[in-house]
């Protein structure tokens, strides 16, 4: 099967290319670093078919960072490059196309953003491009699919370049090639690119932030809350108690089974939140209580990336960041994390250093809470909402920043200076936006649900051989003395482990006081990530700094679960 | 170099021709990947709190650089 390359400078709609040229679900994003895992899919061109392969974004084939090296590697297998050129900005993209060229590999170059170049004052003679570099130009735009046939159309047309030019003048050449297809009419600044100026000065981009995060906040909850009193719960009311109610009566209302099962009944009816069966509680949890928060989250989060607010948030984040020993693109991973700590884990690939990256891996697993944890938080607080919450909160940030400073102090290695692209505000496509939060939504129930009820399983049997009580009873002294926390609250922290949201679901029946609950709380989120994240943690990171960030979450959680219930 | 300037002390707005990199080839390298090289006509659009990077733009496109390899790339000043 032949190869079909698709290579091109970092966000420039190379990944919408790829999904308009095979179909396949590929996350499309606004910001540089997101596919350093390359994906493949395949098309069907005259009967024949093809593989085609999104190659990371890079901006040279020097192997300067991972993308890079992976780009290089990935070119020498290939059959025919699909070039992808930013059409509003020709020389970044000879560049590259300068560097291919002397790959002499069959090519063919498709301008993307023709729509933009319009608006931008940017007139391109592209038949003169391609009479100068002698393979096909194409101008395409991606997200409306405006070229693609032609593209795909005249791919078996792919061709080396004769083009030649010296590596010294390489930029003179650039320039000179410029000068002969491109015309720049003058035009007024878009509003647009205003914002977009506007975005990254201090006066004004501290405010905005705020206020886009606080409402992308109030969404989330507003979707989130929404869907779970208008679907997801009167769904388990009327459609799923009814059926477990019987299931309860063939079971005879108690035993083992049933136990494991339906779990306990609360004055004879069940009780999703205590009632911690398999079906009840742990089909609950993740899907009536937690799905609908990560969803809305993966949303709000899909609309910041593709509208390419990102890069400025990072822009905005470094100079904090850097005293942290992580640079301002890490704030990536750090949002990713609230969502779910696994793909934000993953996402530490788009730094750099190792510095970084254990620095990055180690403040999310200890730090920075899931949407699955923080909606069982909010639960359990009830009442003491605002209060409960600013402290589990503030004593999370608190523990961010001071690790972070420690370890910037600490860790060896070198963590280099943010240089990056930023990328102009472009307006998000729905279609892209669903298919995005669908991937990942989808990635979550395939993950999560299946530990959940894993989890509440292992912790009903511990239960019924009374293994839970045993450790709470030789623990006791650690847990009661050092946090405050009742003895009953170690099976909680048990849990936690295995799945940090059933853990809390686990407390809520504990009838703690404020001090306790915001003690477990802190101390969940701490002390350990849950076994999904935990793995990707030792495959990300490996062994030996797996046991490092362990004793690091160890003695922080100690320390912080001890001070809180001193100082409240 | 009269009057060439760092681009970490330039004022927001100001415009100018870059004149030299101080730095290794692995500065310059990464500056050439965007289009950065001596010669290039930059603006700088703003900078950010706390010695955070500084925002630049050059022809259509526009980029962060860090405050310390900002203070490494000198420019000469146009006057308007």
């Amino acid at each position: 099967m032949k190869k079909i390359l698709l290579m091109g400078n970092p966000n420039n709609g190379k990944s919408v290319v790829f999904n308009r040229l095979t179909g396949a679900n590929v996350i499309i994003s606004n910001y540089p670093g997101t596919t350093v895992d390359f994906t493949q899919g395949k098309m069907r061109i005259d009967e024949e078919d093809m593989m085609v392969i999104d190659v990371p974004g890079t901006y040279s084939l020097d192997a300067g960072d991972k993308a890079e090296e992976v780009a290089v590697r990935m070119l020498e297998g290939g059959d025919i490059v699909i070039n992808v050129v930013d059409a509003t900005n020709l020389e970044k993209g000879l560049n590259l196309t300068m560097q291919l060229i002397k790959k002499k590999k069959p090519m063919i170059i498709a301008l993307n953003f023709w729509d933009e170049t319009k608006h931008k004052g940017i007139t391109i003679d592209f038949q003169k491009l391609e009479e100068i570099l002698g393979v096909p130009c194409i101008p395409i735009c991606a997200v409306t699919g405006e070229g693609i046939k032609k593209l795909t159309e005249r791919l078996k047309e792919a061709k080396f370049s004769k083009f030649d030019y010296k590596d010294k003048g390489k930029w003179h050449v650039i320039g000179d090639i410029i000068g002969q297809v491109q015309k720049l009419s003058h035009h007024h600044h878009t509003l647009m690119e205003r914002l977009g100026d506007i975005s990254t000065t201090p006066v004004f981009s501290i405010p905005l932030a705020l206020v886009i995060l606080f409402f992308t906040f109030k969404i989330i909850r507003f979707i989130g809350e929404g869907l779970i009193g208008y679907v997801f719960e009167p769904v388990f009311e009327k459609l799923w108690t009814p059926i477990l109610l019987k299931l309860s009566a063939i079971l005879g209302s108690n035993g083992l089974i049933h136990d494991i099962l339906i779990g306990k009944l609360i004055e004879g009816k069940i009780d999703y939140g205590q009632s911690f069966g398999l079906l009840t509680t742990g089909l609950f949890v993740p899907i009536g209580a937690v799905l609908p928060y990560v969803f809305a989250f993966y949303i709000m989060l899909s609309v910041l990336e593709d509208c390419g607010y990102l890069p400025r948030l990072a822009v905005l984040v470094d100079g904090l960041m850097h005293r942290l020993g992580i640079h301002g693109l890490a704030i990536i991973p750090m949002m990713l994390g609230l969502g779910c700590n696994v793909p934000g884990i993953l996402s530490t690939r788009i730094l750099a250093t190792r510095r970084e990256r254990f620095i990055a891996v180690t403040l999310l697993s200890i730090a920075v809470p899931c949407a699955a944890l923080q909606a069982m938080v909010v639960g359990l607080m009830g009442e003491h909402m605002v209060y409960g919450l600013g402290v589990v909160y503030g004593t999370l940030f608190v523990v961010w920043l001071v690790l972070g400073i420690l370890m910037a102090h600490l860790v060896s290695g070198t963590s280099p200076e943010i240089f990056m692209e930023i990328p102009p505000y472009r307006r998000p496509y729905l279609t892209h936006l669903l298919k995005k939060t669908g991937i990942r939504t989808k990635w979550f129930i395939k993950e999560a649900i299946p530990f959940v009820l894993l989890g509440v399983f292992i912790v009903n049997i511990l239960y019924t051989l009374g293994i839970i009580q045993f450790v709470g009873k030789y623990t006791a002294p650690v847990i009661s003395g050092i946090f405050g926390l009742p003895k009953e609250a170690i099976g909680a922290l048990l849990v936690g482990f295995l799945r940090k949201d059933v853990a809390v679901g686990m407390l809520a029946p504990l009838a703690l006081n404020l001090k306790q609950l915001i003690i477990a709380s802190v101390v969940l989120t701490m002390y350990f990530p849950c076994i999904a994240t935990f793995s990707t943690l030792v495959k990300e990171l490996g062994f030996v700094d797996m046991l490092k960030a362990s004793a690091i979450m160890i003695v922080a959680v100690l320390i912080v679960g001890g001070m809180l219930n001193l100082i409240l | 170099m009269n009057g060439a300037i760092s681009l970490a002390n330039m004022r927001s707005g100001q415009s100018g021709r870059i004149v030299q990199i101080e730095g290794g080839f692995g500065v310059n390298r990464r500056l050439d990947t965007l289009g950065l090289r001596v010669g290039k006509r930059i603006k700088k659009v703003s900078r950010q709190l706390m010695r955070g990077p500084v925002i630049i733009s050059h022809g259509n496109t526009r980029a962060a650089v860090g405050f310390g390899m900002a203070q490494r790339i000198w420019v000469e000043i146009e006057q308007p």
